[in-house]
Order: C-alpha cells, then sequence, then structure tokens
C-alpha cells in the first residue's frame, strides 16, 4: 500500500518579516501544517531566481517566498528589487511551461503570525491537491545531479 | 555614401583604425571582416546578418583603437547599451548607420544615435512575432511540452552566449564551477537552467538582434526567451534596452509603486 501524497513545499523567508512572523506563530502556539521547509535568507533581495529552479529539481512540490511588506524592508529595498525580479521571472517561467501555480509570494510581517500559519495552510491544501510536481521531477532524474 | 567608399575614406584619413562589416563568404553566405586597409575596405559588403556589436567590447579589437562599424538599428541599440553598461566609450566606435540600399551615415556621438533610432520603430520579426503569440496562446502543458522538445536538441556549445553583444563578462557564471550553478552537461535539467539564467541575465538588458536564435547550430528559438524576458520588462516597467547611452537597466532600481497581481 502506498502512503497519500504529501507535498514538499520550500519557503524561502527573509530572516527580518517573515522568519520572526514565522517565529511568532510558534510561540502564539497558532498549529500548522508541517509540509513546509523554512529556509531563511537575508532578505527577499537575497532570493537568486535560481535558487526557485533549484528548489523544484531537489524535489519541492511547491515554494513559498516571503518577505517584508514593502516599505518594511530592513535593507530600505531588497523587497523592491525582489519585487521586478519576480515580475519578470515568473513571467519567464510561465513562458517556459513551468508551473507557476506552484510558486506562492507573499508579504508576512514580523507580525503576523496569524497570516503566515494561514498561507502555509492555504499553499498546502492547494499543493496537495495539484498532486507532486511530475513534469520537473521527471527532468531532474534525466539530470545527473 | 557606400559602405566600401566611406570605409575607404575613413582609413585613408586614419580616422579609424579599422572598419568592421561583412565580406563574402561561400555559397553566397557573409561572414564578419575586419577592414583595416583600403585595400582591404574594397571587399567590405554590409548586408550580413550577424551583430557586429559583440566584436567590439573584445580585448584584441580595443586594442586596434577607433574602429567604424556597419551598423543597422539592431547593432546601434547594442552600442548603446555598451556604452550605459561602461563597456565601451562614445569615441572608441564609430557607427555607420547602414539604410536599406546600401547608404551609410557617419553618427559620431551617442546622441546622434539615439536621434537615428528614434526615427525607426523598434518591433520583433513577424515570424518571431508569430511563434511567440502561438506559444502564448497555449496551455502551460503545451508549452512546457514545446520548449522540452526544443531544449532536448541543446550541446551547450554556448554559441548563444558567445553571439550575444551583451554577453561580455571576463567570467561568465556558466564557466562557474565553485560553486557551480548549473549543470556542465547538456541534459534536460542542465539546458533548461542554462537557458533560463541566460534569458535572466539579458533581461532588460536584451536588444533584441535574435543573435542568439541565429547562432544556435541545432535551431532552437532561443531568441525568443530572452524577447520575452525584455517585453515584459518593456510591458511592466516602460524601459527598453538600447534606446540610450544613459543607464537605464531595470533589475537595479525599483518604484515603489510597481504593480504586480500575484503577491499576497
Amino acid at each position: 500500500m502506498t502512503e497519500p501524497f504529501e507535498p514538499k513545499i520550500t519557503a524561502f523567508v527573509c530572516n527580518w518579516c517573515t522568519y520572526a512572523g514565522a517565529d511568532l506563530t510558534g510561540t502564539s502556539r497558532i498549529k500548522y501544517q508541517s509540509n513546509v521547509r523554512v529556509l531563511r535568507l537575508p532578505c527577499t533581495g537575497r532570493i537568486d531566481f535560481m535558487l526557485l529552479a533549484k528548489a523544484f529539481a531537489r524535489g519541492a512540490d511547491g515554494i513559498i517566498i516571503s518577505g517584508c511588506h514593502p516599505n518594511d524592508c530592513h535593507y530600505t529595498s531588497g523587497n523592491y528589487h525582489a519585487r521586478r525580479r519576480w515580475m519578470i521571472y515568473r513571467n519567464l517561467m510561465d513562458f517556459m511551461g513551468i508551473d507557476t501555480q506552484r510558486i506562492t509570494f507573499s508579504w508576512v510581517s514580523a507580525a503576523e503570525g496569524a497570516k503566515w500559519a494561514e498561507l502555509v495552510n492555504e499553499v498546502t491544501t492547494s499543493i496537495r491537491a495539484m498532486g507532486p510536481y511530475a513534469e520537473y521531477k521527471e527532468l531532474a532524474a534525466a539530470g545527473v545531479e | 555614401m557606400e559602405l566600401r567608399e566611406k570605409a575607404k575614406q575613413l582609413l585613408e584619413s586614419g580616422d579609424v583604425k579599422a572598419v568592421l562589416g561583412f565580406e563574402p563568404g561561400t555559397h553566397g553566405a557573409r561572414r564578419p571582416a575586419f577592414a583595416r586597409s583600403a585595400a582591404r575596405a574594397e571587399r567590405l559588403v554590409h548586408d550580413g546578418e550577424q551583430n557586429l556589436a559583440s566584436y567590439v567590447t573584445r580585448k584584441e579589437v580595443k586594442r586596434m583603437g577607433r574602429v567604424a562599424v556597419a551598423a543597422k538599428a539592431p547593432v546601434l541599440r547594442a552600442l548603446l547599451q555598451l556604452m550605459a553598461e561602461r563597456q565601451i566609450k562614445e569615441q572608441d566606435v564609430l557607427p555607420l548607420a547602414v539604410d536599406a540600399a546600401g547608404q551609410v551615415k557617419e553618427l559620431a556621438t551617442a546622441q546622434e544615435m539615439e536621434e537615428h533610432l528614434a526615427l525607426e520603430a523598434q518591433a520583433i520579426p513577424p515570424a518571431d512575432r508569430e511563434l511567440m503569440d502561438r506559444l502564448n496562446g497555449m496551455t502551460r502543458q503545451e508549452r512546457w511540452a514545446f520548449w522540452q522538445k526544443e531544449l532536448s536538441r541543446c550541446i551547450k556549445c554556448y554559441a548563444c552566449r558567445n553571439s550575444c553583444p551583451m554577453c561580455y563578462c571576463d567570467h561568465c557564471t556558466m564557466d562557474c564551477n565553485r560553486p557551480q550553478w548549473v549543470p556542465v552537461p547538456s541534459h534536460a535539467l542542465g539546458n533548461l537552467e542554462y537557458h533560463m539564467v541566460r534569458a535572466m541575465h539579458l533581461a532588460g538588458r536584451c536588444v533584441e538582434c535574435g543573435d542568439c536564435g541565429r547562432a544556435c547550430p541545432v535551431g532552437i528559438p532561443i531568441h525568443l526567451l530572452t524577447f520575452n524576458a525584455e517585453e515584459s520588462v518593456h510591458a511592466q516597467f516602460g524601459q527598453k534596452a538600447g534606446a540610450s547611452s544613459k543607464l537605464d537597466y531595470a533589475l537595479s532600481t525599483f518604484r515603489p509603486d510597481d504593480k504586480e497581481t500575484f503577491i499576497r
């Protein structure tokens, strides 16, 4: 008997807002789905577009990118730069046929512990419904990483 | 004035050290040619397709001194973008704008180049436009299948990178193996990642000459990827690569009111 599909979700979050927000979720004792693997980076501006491709290649079924709300960046403008990059990259991925439905961008501040829990739950549910990202997994299997 | 005549004049007066154009190759093909003497200039033609701006950033060409370049619109855009990115100086090159009849016009300053370019509208060639529209009309799965089929032919020869006037980095991330971002072998994953990186690195910098697609030995329409990135830059931020010799790179600037629809 095979086990039911549980999605693997990679979350790239910024150190100053979303990571602290996710911490607040924990200290507020809000429960959320455990499918998410949180990766802390200094800033959303640090999240290279290749990190997303690498996450898919290493078996992620869904990705969350989250950082400070506009105007709240610890480094003043990192999230603005990141936003521009995603605006271009998302279109390119869609043009290349990569499933952009599996990538969720969000702003979660350090005070929004409840929003983080809600976001993770929502994304997990939707990715669970979508099933494993078979196309990309097949592609990665062809690679010799 | 005709290109040959102009080239001879420039070389004889010593205004430029070389004139970069084309000469007839085998089977009626055109190959790039550096005319460094008036005698050599006799062989020059202007109707090649390659973007000659990719040569002017090379060290051996820079060492020659000032060079004149037979330039159609994409070459002019590439030269302006290279000036904006401080890869060449205004006085290092002398673009000779070529019109359809083969008449050349000297454009000595960046401002003249900008004015000349403003005269003609920039448009993606009809065949490419058609393919792009067809791709955009497909479902995502069909697009994925299309690109997987196309990219499966890629042999990672990097001709697309080498032919590109904007790919001038001494140390390209493709050649970097510590850390190795993109796998070297031309398997499906590496090919996808390579072309993704190439398109992203050219987003907001691509002058839409389509030389990468022409250089591809296996005929993958890879120029559509950079066209897509460039178009989404223009549509969302209104910036256009190669429009000016002042740097206006979309991804190194931002506006607090950039509008997107997907961030929750």
